[in-house]
């Protein structure tokens, strides 16, 4: 596998028009990275990213195969 | 400790009661307390009146934290067990939105690790809240409280 799924989330999800992204991970070494290849705009100041269903940050080095994630601040409860 | 995140509109009270009744014979004479939350949706937010929410999650992630959370608190307090019920999906005013019940012991116990597991879910479990209002429909910016 050497594809890294990049899926979005709540207003972020409706902002890029899409839920989801499969991206070449050639490249790719760290969430920012993954950002920048689906997006041209910034990633909004208050975002959270997740790999593999857990909490990184932006720097965070990414890998081929794993799960990407981005989303504005949970509001559960 | 069990956590359920499901669509579908849940009594908190008879899922307490449930709850329990599944454990009678473990918990008989061990638990002197137990503390609930249950949160459900408001018809007003900010002065404006609300009709209708719509709770977006991320599956799997959402389950995984949940889980997480409520380990935190076992390995924190002494407590007997832990049930939290979270839903998604379309919501109408009144209706519950999550359920967070801990039995223990003692009633410390018992409060804290109820406030811990809300307060944890509130930051950490991933959903979304997109409310319908008089005005339209908008997300909620973030939690507050």
């Amino acid at each position: 596998m050497s594809s890294i799924t990049v899926r979005y989330f709540a207003s972020l999800r409706e902002r890029l028009g899409r839920s989801e992204d499969i991206v070449d991970a050639a490249g790719l070494v760290c969430v920012a990275d993954v950002w920048k290849r689906v997006c041209a705009e910034p990633l909004p100041a208050n975002s959270l990213v997740a790999i593999n269903q857990e909490y990184a940050s932006i720097d965070s080095l990414v890998r081929a195969g794993d799960e990407v994630a981005f989303f504005p601040p949970v509001t559960g409860g | 400790m069990t956590t359920r995140v499901q669509k579908e509109h849940f009594d908190p009270w008879q899922e307490m009661a449930s709850f329990q009744a599944a454990h009678a014979q473990d918990w008989a004479g061990r638990y002197g307390a137990t503390a609930v939350f249950v949160g459900s949706l408001r018809d007003f937010n900010q002065g404006q009146s609300v009709t209708g929410m719509n709770l977006e999650h991320y599956p799997g992630m959402t389950e995984g934290y949940l889980e997480k959370i409520s380990a935190e608190a076992c390995a924190r307090w002494e407590l007997l067990d832990t049930l939290v019920i979270h839903r998604y999906g379309p919501l109408s005013p009144g209706e519950p939105i999550v359920l967070v019940a801990v039995w223990s012991a003692h009633r410390d116990a018992a409060f804290a690790a109820c406030r811990y597991l809300i307060d944890e879910l509130k930051t950490r479990a991933p959903f979304w809240k997109q409310e319908s209002r008089s005005d339209g429909v908008r997300w909620v910016e973030e939690n507050k409280s």
